[in-house]
């Protein structure tokens, strides 16, 4: 422990944390945000959204179960940099194949630990999420700081591109196929194709600027907009391709920032959140069952709830593709968590029905698909 | 879903006594579910039997029965209150068999009565080890494999396919005979051969061994619009084998992918519906193979449990009270969040620290038994600390439990230990495996060869590892400079160990100025529910080295009440009582209450009993901390800071810190310490006493056997022996001639100088009294009188009491008034004192006076309606008796040494846990009362006449009472002319008499008839144990002779008792008064009244007296 480098990490406003380095030595910066899941770190590093985001941890004790073969999420971790309070030095779990800490250094992760990360947390709560920079070559606070407050923010930042895929790949059905999605690569994160295979779906993944008759070219009888990293306000190409598949009535599931592209396609304005939602403890009321879900959330913007009246945000809004609920609610802070479209064959949620980690409470929206792709295809039929 | 409109009324079932496996934590959650019911605007009917619970305070409930959980009672309550619910899964395993009682008796037909929470078929499936099987199996969990073999052939080859160890267990044999544990190839053909042929069906069931595994428990809630939360995840640091309640364990679990836990969460929730518990907590217990990850179920709790009240306290998420709100018909979203008050408590709490609970026993009290931790719970309470970290939060575990040692390296290592035997020693789970796998890993053992032997995760060895490594590093540093022991406090090291480590910082006074100076003090961080994602409002914290503090700056005047610790043989709820009692007096008159405490199973630890709440360890140094942290801060916010610190209600615990204390400048209120250790100094106390004109039995001190001899010969036979050194009656022995004494003193290898052996004279067969009062140093205030029904000789905690008294005249009665109040005035007690006395021969003797709160404090309040512990709190920080009883705390005339023949009678009598113990051979353990205090629990009957009361109590602690059938007597040559009477009423009342050669001569001269029983010594083929064991003995009398120790027949009788759970009674007084109860149940006349009605008559009574 002793033999650790020392450490700070610093906030744009001036606020100085000390600690040990952590990973790769070295500079980081990002925007600092928490996360309060107990479990799943491997899955968080890994989860592309994360991209350009220093992630503090609110769990104390990170590493205990090392690094294994099957959790990432994607090809790599995404995470700008790395807050910890207690780095474990071992491994403990039949699947661990190397050290937390090994896995950061080898992918050159900047991390600090040591940290009072509740105090870090509190800090951002009450300030809300702000740039931040991590280093493990200078302890000088000054000089940091200076360096924080040249980055860019992150609202307005396009960071898509960073993270997609650079070409269509394909996730076959387990079993026989039943069905086809293309699911337009924001962000994705492994679980997702895996969810979709179990209920016999083959996913093509395209990359996010692809455009809408290279996406229906193999006629998917679904789209599904992922999650992803960055400002849904930049978005505009994939909010484009949302309005055409609207029109022509093709089948689409968001989750997280694509909700947020279809409510932009929609007609609604996204918001930055004080400080955001991370975590796998969120209750969402799903208004179709009146039941609670205790979801996986990963989202620094909302979408901004519909009024329909003066200062009076409601259930149901008129669109240009007709009428619209906002179907999932987040018991917590009211936050929209989803849509669904009552005269277009379309819904998203701001969450991770995916897991991965967190609870599975939500895995049945992938089913809600299935039902979508089958009334539509009827509809069509009997059309 | 809103509140549901049909119920009115509901009825709530306590958890009676505290036993081991069921302690405090029930009127924890049974406290939440009245109080969350009453506020609900629901009429409230409760029984329990233990008056030493908050919950049976009559302002919980509208109708508080202190009776006994019978089918028969609740009955009668029932068809008195009419309730239109019962509630019975926040009472433990006994509210919960009490409501299967009542199913089964079709009562809840019969009156229309709902179960609420889990219905019968819920908690059959749930409880019945069958059909929960079949119900893991449904929702595709696994259970541990298994197959039923008929042949040896059959049993080879399912071992072959399980692998060894195996668990072999024969069908249809009694209580489980021949079952083992095979780990090897002879160990099958052994077991599972014998198995075969004892089995009547030849057949035997191979189990796959689970022994070793990781274990988890998740804590669940449902709501009936079929919302389910996980609470609270626990890992248990020992693994399979070693009972939870006897398991250090973590919360959150910390050995767990996000895979693993969610397969687990999904399994639990799964098996949750599919039991169908409606709505509610309930616990499920997982086992996984840290090879392969296999997870197994292993059983689950229809109900709130021991864990439920820990993962409670380790979240801030109130289990018992939601459940409660959940039984009547909201759901989780319509329940907002306590702490945050803008969220719901449909979420799932996420932990930014680490807590770690370690359990508390007390082998020492019962010679013989087996100190091999099983699957059988043992501990008799727990401690629980929270820390930012593992390795924190188990120093401060390790600390709070307040065994000999106080964390690692404080106490030496046991003489002769080596590596080797240490491994050795870990391959047997045991009291303090923790300190032993230190120990092994500091001799130079492995992480790899210490996980090979006691089978502890390696991530927990790591930690402890981490612990040594700083440890070295502290003590070969050149200098403890500020870093290092900066370093060494965020891992959780007290002072005290610092001290251990480094002897030139001058001892733990040394270590604080210096880490005072550098300006290291801890921060105190707070119990949120969500990882400081929202604000909290409620001031729950606990300590850490970190940067920033979380206390909340007040200008009230703030009071300090210091809680017990952890539950143990004489130190129990009684003592949580009154310091809840006086945080509630407090609070009322506008004091800002703070309340430091470590066990997680108190009402005193719940976040809403007092204005803030610290989870720390009671030590010098974490309670000195708390008082700097809020006193700077109620200073720095204009206010007065703390004004006192009570330590006198809390028992032996904060007592022992209080002189202390003190010394650092913090202001302890009420009795002074000084005041206290004088009562408790045998010369200032025998001075005092000379000068007061009162008398104490005649003593001395020794150090040396010729020196015990001397005094005891001067004195006379038989004398009371003791080490000077303890308390609690621990290693007090009566000792009645010359030999026994030299054995006592031989034994006793630790006397010297210093620790001198005290011998009093014994007072054989005087009648024992308790009184507890108060004084506020101008007046005076008697609570109660209480008689016992042993003699003197047997420990208070553990004999039966009566209150009024039974026996003693008027003059005895104004006698041990005077003595008292003497007694307060002279000892200069401002709060509450208990006295001990002996009647002999018309002499009244003291034999000790206690100035602090005493366990009998709730049972005196209950019996007269006069919160004792509420008025002492109060006089500590300056109010007056006169005021109290102006305002109504205190009777406005007169006080409990006037009970007029109106008053009922309360009997108080003890639940012993002989029954949980074994030899290391497997047979019980001895079951003799005597100065040693081995009793865990306690509950009170109270009627119109003894007899009736003192059968409720009975009813209440062993829930039958023999009316009919065989009664064995057995008593020593003493006893023999008082036994007859006695005997006499059980046969009148259609007993048959079994006795031994010698006592039934006595019985026959007496015109007795009796079956003679050969002694078990005789070597006879039916003998005394033998006949008891069969089981056709109802009742056993037996009374122990002079010299008790293992291998007498007296020994044996009992222990027999014990192993078969037959009523045993060890004295001649308990067998006159078991024979007045039988007498007055067999009479029918066993009717229910509420605590409230009894109230009313006392208070309603003095109030038109006064007038």
């Amino acid at each position: 422990m002793s033999s650790r480098a020392p450490a700070i990490l610093v906030l744009e406003d001036g606020r100085v944390f000390r600690g040990e380095a952590f990973g790769s030595v070295g500079e980081t910066f990002g925007e600092a945000v928490f996360s309060t899941g107990m479990t799943g770190y491997q899955e968080t590093l890994t989860d592309p959204s994360y991209y350009g985001q220093v992630v503090a941890q609110t769990a104390p004790q990170i590493g205990n179960t090392g690094w294994n073969d099957e959790d990432d999420e994607s090809r790599r971790i995404w995470v700008a940099g790395y807050v910890v309070r207690d780095a474990s030095r071992v491994s403990s779990n039949w699947r661990a194949k190397r050290g937390l800490e090994d896995e950061l250094a080898s992918q050159g992760v900047v991390g600090i630990c040591e940290v009072d990360t509740r105090a870090l947390t509190r800090h951002l709560r009450d300030k809300g999420a702000m740039r931040v920079g991590i280093s493990s070559r200078t302890t000088d606070a000054e000089e940091l700081l200076a360096k924080v407050r040249n980055t860019p923010q992150m609202a307005g930042a396009n960071h898509v591109g960073a993270v997609t895929a650079s070409e269509p790949y394909t996730y076959e059905a387990k079993g026989v196929q039943k069905y086809t999605v293309a699911a337009i690569d924001l962000g994705i994160k492994r679980n997702t194709p895996r969810r979709l295979a179990e209920r016999g779906i083959t996913t093509t993944v395209f990359p996010a600027y692809a455009d809408v008759d290279a996406v229906l070219a193999d006629a998917p009888d679904a789209v599904f907009l992922s999650n992803g990293p960055g400002d849904p306000a930049t978005a505009d190409h994939q909010v484009e391709l949302t309005r055409e598949l609207l029109r022509r009535r093709v089948p689409v599931f968001g989750i997280c920032f694509g909700n947020q592209i279809l409510g932009r396609a929609l007609g609604l304005e996204t918001y930055k959140l004080k400080f955001g939602h991370r975590g796998i403890n969120q209750p969402v009321l799903d208004r179709h069952t009146n039941k609670i879900e205790i979801t996986a959330h990963n989202h620094g913007f909302a979408l901004k709830a519909p009024e329909v009246s003066e200062g009076q945000s409601g259930e149901f809004f008129e669109t240009e593709f007709g009428r619209v609920q906002v179907s999932h609610v987040c018991l917590n802070d009211d936050v929209v968590e989803g849509l669904t479209c009552l005269d277009a064959p379309a819904y998203s949620v701001q969450y991770h029905p995916e897991a991965a980690g967190g609870p599975h409470d939500a895995d049945y929206l992938f089913d809600r698909l299935v039902e979508l792709i089958e009334s539509t295809k009827g509809a069509k039929a009997d059309a | 879903m809103p509140k549901r409109d049909d119920l009115k009324h509901i009825l709530v079932i306590g958890s009676g006594p505290i036993q081991i496996g069921q302690a405090c934590e029930f009127d924890y959650s049974g406290t939440q579910a009245c109080r969350v019911l009453r506020e609900e605007g629901l009429r409230v009917t409760l029984v329990n039997s233990n008056p030493a619970t908050i919950m049976t305070d009559p302002e919980f409930a509208d109708a508080t029965y202190v009776e006994p959980i019978t089918t028969e009672v609740i009955e009668q309550i029932i068809a008195k209150e009419k309730p239109d619910a019962i509630l019975a899964t926040l009472g433990g395993q006994t509210a919960l068999n009490a409501a299967v009682g009542l199913h089964d008796a079709g009562i809840l037909d019969k009156y229309g009565v709902e179960l609420i929470g889990a219905d019968m078929d819920a908690i059959q499936r749930g409880e019945d080890r069958q059909q929960f099987k079949q119900v893991v199996l449904d929702v595709g969990g696994e259970v541990p494999r298994s197959a039923v073999c008929h042949t040896m052939d059959e049993v080879r080859d399912t071992v072959k396919d399980l692998g060894l160890p195996v668990v072999i267990r024969p069908s249809f044999t009694m209580g489980g005979l021949g079952s083992g544990m095979a780990h090897t190839w002879e160990d099958v053909d052994r077991i599972a051969g014998n198995g075969l042929a004892e089995s009547p069906t030849t057949e035997v069931l191979i189990e796959e061994s689970v022994l070793g595994w990781k274990e988890y428990e998740l804590e669940l809630m449902r709501d009936r619009n079929d919302n389910v939360v996980v609470v609270c995840s626990i890992e248990n640091v020992d693994p399979m084998g070693v009972h939870t309640g006897d398991s250090v364990t973590v919360a959150p679990s910390m050995t767990l992918t996000d895979r693993e836990y969610q397969h687990m969460r999904d399994v639990g929730i799964a098996i949750l519906r599919e039991v169908g518990v409606d709505t509610g907590g309930c616990n499920i217990q997982f086992a996984i193979d840290p090879a392969t990850g296999r997870m197994i179920v292993i059983e689950m709790n229809p109900r709130v449990s021991r864990s439920s009240a820990l993962a409670s306290k380790a979240t801030g998420f109130p289990i018992a009270k939601i459940a409660a709100k959940l039984a009547i018909g909201y759901t989780l979203d319509e329940i907002p969040n306590d702490i945050t008050k803008a969220t719901p408590a449909a979420f799932e709490p996420t932990l930014d620290y680490v807590v770690v609970k370690v359990p508390r026993f007390t082998f020492e009290k019962f010679p013989g038994a087996d100190p091999t931790l099983t699957t059988t719970m043992k501990s008799v309470g727990e401690a629980m600390s929270l820390g930012r970290t593992f390795q924190q939060a188990l120093q401060k575990a390790l600390r709070s439990t307040e065994t000999k040692a106080a964390g690692f390296w404080t106490r030496p290592d046991p003489a002769g230990a080596t590596l080797e035997n240490t491994l050795e020693a870990l391959r047997t789970a045991h009291d303090g495996t923790l300190y032993t796998a230190e120990r092994a890993l500091r001799f130079g053992a492995t992480v790899a060869q210490v996980h090979d032997a006691c089978k502890i995760d390696p991530w927990f060895l790591d930690q402890v590892a981490q612990l040594i490594e700083l440890r070295d590093e502290i003590e070969a540093a050149a200098v403890a400079d500020a870093a290092l022991l900066r370093r060494a406090k965020r891992a959780g090291f007290s002072d005290a160990q610092l001290a251990a480590l480094r002897p030139e910082l001058a001892g733990e006074d040394g270590v604080r100025r210096l880490r005072h100076r550098l300006g290291m003090r801890p921060v105190y961080k707070t119990v949120d529910t969500c990882a400081a994602e929202f604000e909290a409002h409620t001031p729950y914290h606990y300590s850490t080295y970190e940067e920033e503090t979380e206390v909340a700056p007040s200008n009230r005047p703030k009071v300090m009440i210091l809680g017990s610790g952890p539950n143990r043989i004489g130190q129990g709820i009684e003592f949580d009582y009154s310091c809840v009692h006086a945080v509630q007096a407090l609070r009322e008159v506008g004091y800002e209450t703070i309340m430091v405490n470590c066990n997680p199973e108190t009402v005193s630890t719940d976040y809403d009993t007092a204005d803030r709440l610290y989870f720390e360890p009671l030590t010098f140094e974490d309670v000195t901390e708390v008082f700097h942290a809020e006193h700077e801060s109620g200073r720095a916010a204009g206010g007065p800071g703390v004004i006192g610190v009570v330590v006198q209600l809390g028992g032996q615990t904060p007592l022992g810190l209080a002189e202390r204390l003190q010394d650092a400048g913090l202001p302890i209120v009420g009795t002074s310490p000084k005041a206290i250790d004088n009562a408790e100094d045998r010369g200032v106390f025998g001075r005092l006493l000379g000068e007061l004109g009162l008398v104490a039995p005649d003593g001395g001190t020794a150090t040396s056997y010729e020196e015990a001899r001397e005094v005891a010969e001067r004195i006379g036979y038989p004398v009371l022996v003791r080490p000077s050194y303890v308390l609690g009656g621990r290693g007090m022995e009566i000792v009645y001639d010359e030999d026994t004494l030299a054995g006592y003193i031989s034994r006793a290898t630790e006397a010297s100088p210093e620790h001198p052996v005290l011998i009093d004279r014994f007072l054989d067969d005087a009648i024992e009294i308790d009184v507890d009062c108060l004084c506020d140093g101008e007046d005076f205030y008697l609570g109660g009188i209480m008689e016992h029904i042993e003699e003197a000789g047997v420990h208070s905690g553990d004999s039966s009491c009566a209150l009024p008294p039974i026996t003693l005249g008027a003059r005895v009665i104004e006698q041990i008034r005077d003595y008292t109040a003497k007694l307060a005035f002279g000892i200069g007690v401002r709060g509450l004192m208990n006295v001990q006395y002996a009647l002999k021969d018309e002499q009244l003797y003291v034999l000790e006076a206690n100035p602090r709160a005493s366990r009998t404090v709730p049972f005196v309040s209950k019996a007269t309606a006069v919160p004792l512990a509420k008025a002492a709190a109060r006089i500590a920080l300056g109010a007056k008796i006169g005021e109290l009883r102006a305002e109504g705390m205190l009777l406005p005339e007169g006080d409990g040494s006037d009970a007029g023949p109106e008053v009922p009678i309360s009997v108080k009598e003890v639940l012993l846990p002989f029954k949980r113990f074994r030899t290391v051979e497997g047979s019980g353990i001895d079951a003799v009362l005597g100065p040693e205090m081995k009793s865990t629990g306690e509950v009170m009957g109270i009627d119109s006449s003894f007899g009736l009361a003192f059968a409720k109590a009975t009813l209440a602690v062993y829930g039958k009472l023999p009316t009919s059938g065989n009664v064995f007597v057995s008593v020593a040559d003493r006893d023999k002319r008082a036994i007859v009477f006695p005997v006499r009423r059980l046969v009148d009342l259609g007993f048959t008499v079994y006795a031994t050669e010698g006592t039934g001569l006595v019985l026959k001269r007496h015109g007795i008839d009796f079956t003679p029983v050969a002694r078990h010594s005789s070597g006879e083929a039916v003998d005394a144990v033998s006949l008891i064991a069969s089981g056709e003995v109802d009742l056993v009398i037996t009374t122990p002779s002079a010299s008790p120790g293992p291998r007498t027949d007296g020994w044996e009788i009992r222990s027999a008792a014990v192993v078969a759970d037959v009523s045993c009674v060890t004295t001649i007084q308990g067998a006159a008064a078991a024979t007045q109860a039988i007498e007055s149940a067999s009479r029918g006349e066993i009717r229910v009244a509420s605590l409230q009605e009894l109230h009313k008559r006392l208070r309603g009574a003095e109030r038109a007296a006064a007038v």
